[in-house]
């Protein structure tokens, strides 16, 4: 099992990460945060991210994409992650994409796969309905009628799903506990209730609610009752996605923070060369270090198809996670202060770091996760 | 087929034909072979293959022939090394000589001390211990006192050893010594010596620790008469000696590592034995910290992985491996404590008829983690080592803050 990038997928970071620190530095959140954009992120970035080829990456080359795997997608996740960069490649191409590629009919494919990668539409999927990710606790049903479907509840935390084309939504179809079904829902629909849930993180993310609203036999994707699988693939792709990006926010948090120990200076001297510091932020780089080789390994079963990949993503999920919740929070006290002004960039990470943590799964998640998972295997 | 290509089959070959089916696959405890004046085999097979190796000039594959080396060159030393790992083949011997002491001596000894060290080395005749730390020189491993002082053809060296693996077993020790108490920074009066265990005035005294029985020794010197031949590298100069020789400590710990049977308990069917499977928060608690322990030596090991592969592609590692130890020491004793916890009574046992085996080797095991955060460089030596040479945080003033 390879933990490190190969030559590509290093030149593909390398691109990343200096296309984010031009074209979308943390400034760039901040102004979007401050004049109350309700996209929450740009589309002219959008478009040339693209053009980059990155929404094709971890398409089959039958599908139009490039079959670059989820290691290249990792490499450009953890490069936007250290800018705060934000965009809908995480809900339109990785878990939207996936669904559509896992379980779609070729007209759905066609109908929208080469849409999102060219950026021309966007969807966005509609899992989480509780304060917690628990997609084994679906309650939204879609119930069979004369013309399709009819969905009635809620979603909340839709990533990206204001101004979305349309939204894949997980529905339960049948009292077992995985008769789940998944169905395309066109922007529009008649029933559809909208609302923006506004998040510490500044991002785009929605609050559904569905009453009686009809979709059309062909909306369904994949068998009926039969949606948890391909869900849950995707959301595992989802998961390693936001790892890496919380990875690259961590490490770049935590290079700030270590600027900040070498030059703050306090009764005469760096508080850096404080061993009680000095202590903390080592055990720091110990997490990031525990928690790159996590990721490293969850990106590289999902590529390689491992029978222990949805394992070792719930392992990246829950030690980054972990990481990620220390190295913020250290990284806030250490900064005194000014570290709990707005005015700092620190805070921006941190609340961003937040967000991503909880989203497809916290750290107790994914603990709980990888004991049944170990149970049933 | 390229020179390479046939070394590599012909190595293939002759490993196949000569190392022991017996031997091939990790070692439990007592198991690997330790070279000196008295090595003891367990097996005809371990006899065979320490002999053959031995004969082959193989203990010490890549150091020169003239000091009894196999003379390979690096390209091969790396293809024969593959190979051994391919067949699984555990060492023919354990030598801390080998792996510490001689690539130190190859750098800075004498052609004199050369021929008379390395030699028996490279037959397995002499078995070899470390004089390093001291009753007041721990994590303060500078601040050593045991004395050489100068008296003609020799020193006589007086002081004591502690923490000393096997000091009551081995042949022969390198040991730091003071041999200038005037000079202002204490690293600059350091000398490393090495000498005859067997000489008259040395004595080793194994400690007990809380777990029972060690194989740590404390060692005592009483005039110790020292030829000044064996001084290795300058008078006063052995401080950058030493921490040469500590960096070599890493990388002999982590083959010895890499052939032993880890102490292998599985938290997961120790709990089951002895934890009230109860929803009680205490019980789903403890549960918690089960799946969080094995998930964290997960990530330990796919790190050890890690570390391999960007060696392997030339990338700097430094940073990573700074953590290893700190990172698995610490594991270890997460990992006993939360056994003992689950555990309650039936961890308490010392000896007797009253526990079984299995609990009292728990207890020990248990005991001995609390050792692991200690040897080899505390936790708080480790966390020093990555804020400073990793993390490039600044030193704390002389004198401390104002």
């Amino acid at each position: 099992m390879s933990l490190i990038y190969n030559e590509e997928q290093r030149m593909l970071l390398d691109t990343a990460q200096e296309f984010f620190a031009e074209r979308s530095p943390v400034s760039a959140l901040r102004a979007m945060r401050d004049r109350g954009d309700e996209l929450g992120f740009e589309p002219d970035l959008w478009q040339e991210m693209t053009e980059l080829g990155w929404t094709a990456i971890p398409f089959p080359e039958s599908l139009g994409g490039l079959e670059f795997g989820y290691a290249g997608m990792g490499a450009v996740f953890e490069s936007a992650g250290r800018h705060l960069s934000a965009s809908p490649l995480l809900s339109s191409i990785v878990l939207c994409g996936s669904v559509l590629e896992l379980g779609g009919s070729e007209a759905q494919q066609e109908n929208w796969l080469s849409e999102l990668m060219s950026g021309s539409k966007r969807l966005a999927l509609a899992v989480d309905e509780g304060a917690r990710h628990n997609p084994e606790q679906i309650a939204l049903s879609a119930s069979r009628n004369d013309s399709g479907f009819e969905l009635n509840g809620n979603k909340v935390m839709v990533v990206d799903g204001l101004g979305a084309d349309g939204w894949i939504v997980a529905a339960r179809t049948g009292d077992a506990a995985n008769a789940i079904s998944l169905f395309i829902v066109p922007a529009g629909a008649e029933g559809v209730t909208l609302t923006r849930q506004n998040l510490i993180d500044s991002r785009n993310t929605a609050r559904l609610a569905f009453n009686q609203v009809q979709v059309a036999p062909d909306d369904l994707i994949g068998e009926l009752d039969r949606g948890a699988e391909v869900l849950n693939r995707a959301l595992d792709r989802g998961r390693a996605c936001i790892a890496a990006e919380l990875q690259g926010a961590c490490e770049e948090l935590f290079k700030i923070t270590l600027d900040y120990l070498r030059t703050r200076v306090q009764f005469d001297v760096p508080i850096g060369s404080f061993q009680a510091l000095q202590h903390r932020a080592a055990w720091m780089h110990v997490d990031i270090e525990l928690a790159r080789s996590s990721l490293m390994a969850a990106l590289e079963a999902l590529d390689a198809g491992d029978a222990q990949a949805s394992q070792l993503v719930s392992l990246a999920k829950w030690k980054v996670g972990q990481m990620a919740d220390k190295v913020s929070g250290e990284a806030v006290q250490m900064h005194g202060g000014i570290g709990v002004t707005d005015e700092l960039d620190v805070g921006l990470y941190f609340k961003r770091i937040r967000v991503l943590q909880a989203l497809l799964g916290d750290a107790d998640y994914h603990l709980d996760r990888s004991a049944s998972l170990l149970e049933s295997a | 087929m390229s020179t390479i290509e046939e070394f590599r089959a012909e190595t293939r070959a002759w490993l196949e034909a000569n190392c022991p089916e017996s031997l091939r696959g990790a070692a439990a405890a007592g198991e690997l072979v330790w070279g000196g004046s008295k090595v003891e085999f367990g097996s005809e097979d371990q006899r065979l293959w320490f002999e053959r190796m031995r004969d082959k000039n193989w203990f010490c594959p890549d150091w020169p022939e003239a000091y009894g080396g196999g003379g390979l060159t690096p390209e091969q030393d790396a293809v024969l090394q593959q190979e051994l790992k391919r067949l699984k083949c555990r060492p023919p011997q354990i030598n801390l000589g080998i792996w510490m002491l001689g690539p130190v001596l190859l750098e800075f000894g004498t052609e004199e001390q050369k021929k008379r060290l390395l030699t028996p080395m490279t037959r397995g005749e002499v078995r070899w211990c470390q004089g390093f730390s001291e009753p007041n020189a721990g994590s303060d491993l500078a601040n050593i006192r045991t004395s050489a002082v100068d008296a003609g053809d020799h020193f006589v060296v007086n002081g004591s050893k502690i923490w000393t693996s096997y000091g009551d077993k081995s042949d022969w020790m390198y040991c730091l010594v003071r041999t200038d108490n005037s000079s202002a920074k204490k690293q600059e009066g350091i000398s490393l010596v090495v000498l005859d265990m067997h000489a008259e005035g040395v004595e080793a005294r194994p400690i007990d620790l809380i777990s029972g029985k060690s194989t740590f020794c404390e060692v005592f010197f009483d005039n110790v008469k020292v030829p000044k031949e064996n001084l290795i590298g300058p008078l006063n100069g052995g401080w950058t000696l030493a921490k040469r020789l500590l960096q070599h400590e890493r990388s002999a710990m982590s083959k010895f590592g890499e052939f032993s049977l880890p102490t292998h308990f599985d938290l997961m069917s120790i709990l089951g034995d002895y934890l009230p499977q109860s929803e009680s928060p205490s019980d789903i608690a403890l549960r918690a910290r089960a799946r969080a322990c094995a998930m964290d030596e997960h990530a330990y090991n796919l790190t050890v992985q890690r570390m391999g592969q960007q060696a392997r592609a030339g990338q700097d590692v430094s940073g990573i491996a700074a953590i290893m130890k700190l990172v698995h020491s610490e594991q270890e004793k997460q990992k006993f404590e939360l056994l003992v916890d689950a555990m309650g009574y039936r961890a308490l046992g010392w000896d007797g008829e009253e526990f079984s085996e299995k609990e009292q080797a728990i207890s020990k095991a248990w005991l001995l983690s609390y050792t692991q955060t200690i040897a080899g460089g505390s936790s708080e030596v480790q966390l020093n080592v990555i804020a400073k040479r990793v993390l490039d945080l600044p030193d704390a003033p002389k004198g401390g803050a104002k």
